[in-house]
């Protein structure tokens, strides 16, 4: 996805020439200058709370420092905070959650896109449309109710008979868990994939299929070769928004993880996520020491999809530099 | 190359297009593409009516006419790329070398009819990929860099990018970006280039390349280019074909439509009537 790098629109040569009376009764500047506020608010709503988050957690951060980020022990009673858990179980289940949905969400934009007549493909967008609008504690009921009770019955059961022998699938089926709550964030993120990566799919120029086409490629061919990868940049994109969805979501993990701040590496063990542990304590934390450490999981939260979203932009540079034919982000 | 040493077939023409050829030019020509009593639909609307004309081997042919008259949606009918387009049809007979070009596989008839389009379409990859790009998918046995080095020969612009062959295809210029999409049709070794306006988005010296360009590969490929551009189709093509709401009006020899214009209309459209 274009990134728009917001470059404030500078006086130029023709606004130069007039006098900033005269600018700002013709409206020009004016337009500038409110338009200019609007973008700036962004920045300004992204510094308060990165500023409130941080001095809302003083007490936490200078009783447990770096100890914050690598202890386990989250015991409200004696007052210990660590937040590894549950930046295990973030990380975790959005991995599960993107592993699942970027391989089906992409393959269903390329259908409906390059292949399903442009009948279906608008129908199903509109379908695909609303799933994006369901609301989250929506696909929490559908987990609680459908999805965990499958997976307790018969998905858990089958991976530990077939694929016991990794640690990834050992210990009891509860039915609750990390791969559960990957489950549900990926039915979560799919219609955002998919839906993003259809639009600029179909903005690919007719032009570059046609060119593909011209040379004795199949249609196949010139979907994978020639027209998903001039989308590139911007599949990455709907995959980044799914991934900032799937970090942040709250009501549903809650409400399918299993709420035990545990780290293990089955993805059948229940877990804890950051957002799932603020939710569930944060009205009823009595300790000032609770709060906090609370809110420097906010924090962490905050700096997690900073650095990912980072990370992930830094991939898109430095792979797209020849390759993609938009966004060069 | 392939194409020059391969045998011309000759063809049977339909009567119109042979007795005008065959008038103007003692020997019989061989055609490499016929095309007769060609109608053409989009959904409903038919755009083409009752066109049959000979495209001859080792010849530039070009097709001229007002916008609208269907002289692109003709050159898309000879490589079949009207089919990306839904609800478009055709009735009548296209061959290649002697073959109905409708019933060999689309994929192989593309490779031997190849396409630069009106605004020059690289990929978004290096300039050797993008030359490559058709030897690849079509699994050529050649040396690949032995390939696309001729290729960018042929099309006159290995000087100009030997030394920079990875950079990418979108840091030349636009007249070197049209050259390029020459260079990746050629890479397959076409028998026939179809051109679609080629110039219509370049200045004028890339222009005069092109047209340089063109009369030189006449001697590897059989090319027929669409252009609106009147004094192009004379300064480049053999023979002419000029088009009026989806009719054939006229089709010979390039000197011949453009001295002594043998219809009316022609003779109004050339002398710049209307168009």
């Amino acid at each position: 996805m274009a990134t728009t790098t917001t470059i404030v629109p500078s006086a130029g040569p023709v606004a130069g020439s007039r006098s900033f009376l005269s600018r700002l009764r013709e409206g020009d500047e004016i337009a500038r200058m409110i338009t200019f506020l609007f973008a700036a608010s962004v920045v300004l709503v992204t510094v308060l709370l990165v500023f409130e988050l941080w001095q809302g957690s003083v007490l936490a951060r200078h009783k447990f420092g770096f100890n914050f980020f690598h202890t386990s022990v989250w015991d409200p009673i004696f007052e210990q905070f660590g937040a590894l858990p549950f930046i295990y179980g973030t990380l975790v289940t959005a991995a599960v959650a993107l592993l699942i949905a970027v391989p089906l969400g992409i393959g269903a934009a390329i259908f409906l896109a390059e292949l399903a007549p442009a009948r279906v493909s608008d129908t199903l967008e509109f379908f695909i449309d609303l799933l994006a609008a369901v609301p989250s504690v929506i696909y929490g009921v559908l987990g609680v109710f459908i999805v965990v009770p499958l997976m307790r019955q018969y998905v858990q059961p089958a991976l530990k008979h077939s694929l016991g022998f990794l640690p990834l699938f050992q210990g009891p089926a509860y039915g609750v868990g990390f791969l559960t709550a990957g489950i549900v964030l990926a039915i979560m993120v799919i219609p955002y994939i998919i839906s993003v990566s259809r639009e600029v799919l179909l903005s690919v120029p007719r032009d570059q299929r046609e060119a593909a086409l011209s040379l004795g490629a199949t249609r196949w061919e010139s979907t994978w070769k020639v027209v998903v990868p001039f989308a590139r940049a911007g599949i990455f994109g709907s995959i980044f928004l799914a991934l900032a969805r799937a970090l942040g979501e709250t009501m549903a993990v809650t409400m399918v993880i299993g709420n035990t701040p545990t780290i293990s590496a089955s993805l059948l063990s229940p877990g804890y996520s950051i957002a799932a542990v603020i939710a569930n304590e944060f009205t009823e934390a009595t300790g000032e020491l609770h709060t906090q450490s609370l809110i420097e999981l906010g924090l962490v939260l905050f700096l997690l999809t900073f650095l990912l979203n980072g990370f992930a932009r830094l991939l898109i540079v430095t792979t797209s530099r020849r390759g993609s034919g938009m966004g060069n982000v | 190359m392939q194409a020059s040493v391969r045998p011309a077939l000759s063809v049977n023409l339909p009567p119109i297009a042979t007795s005008a050829l065959a008038r103007e030019t003692p020997e019989a020509l061989a055609m490499r593409m016929t095309i007769s009593k060609l109608d053409f639909f989009y959904g409903p609307k038919q755009t083409l009516f009752d066109v049959s004309m000979g495209i001859a081997v080792n010849k530039v042919t070009s097709l001229i006419g007002p916008s609208g008259c269907g002289k692109s949606t003709l050159l898309r009918t000879l490589n079949r790329m009207y089919e990306t387009i839904r609800g478009a049809r055709l009735r009548g007979e296209i061959l290649l070398d002697g073959q109905s070009i409708l019933a060999q596989d689309v994929t192989a008839l593309r490779r031997r009819v190849g396409m630069v389009f009106q605004r020059p379409n690289p990929f978004p990859k290096s300039i050797f990929d993008n030359v490559a790009y058709g030897l690849k998918i079509n699994g050529s046995k050649l040396p690949i860099s032995d390939a696309v080095e001729k290729s960018l020969r042929h099309a006159a612009l290995w000087d100009e990018v030997k030394d920079h062959l990875h950079k990418s295809a979108y840091e030349l210029s636009g007249g070197q970006q049209q050259r390029l999409c020459i260079a990746r049709a050629l890479a397959v070794e076409p028998e026939v280039l179809l051109l679609d306006e080629p110039c219509s988005a370049l200045d004028p010296i890339s222009t005069a390349k092109i047209e340089e360009l063109l009369v030189q590969l006449k001697d590897i490929c059989t090319i027929t280019i669409v252009t609106h551009n009147m004094q192009q189709a004379a300064r480049v093509s053999d023979f002419t074909a000029f088009l009026l709401t989806g009719q054939l009006i006229e089709f010979s020899p390039t000197p011949q439509l453009f001295t002594t214009p043998g219809d009316p209309r022609t003779e109004a459209y050339i002398t710049g009537r209307f168009g």
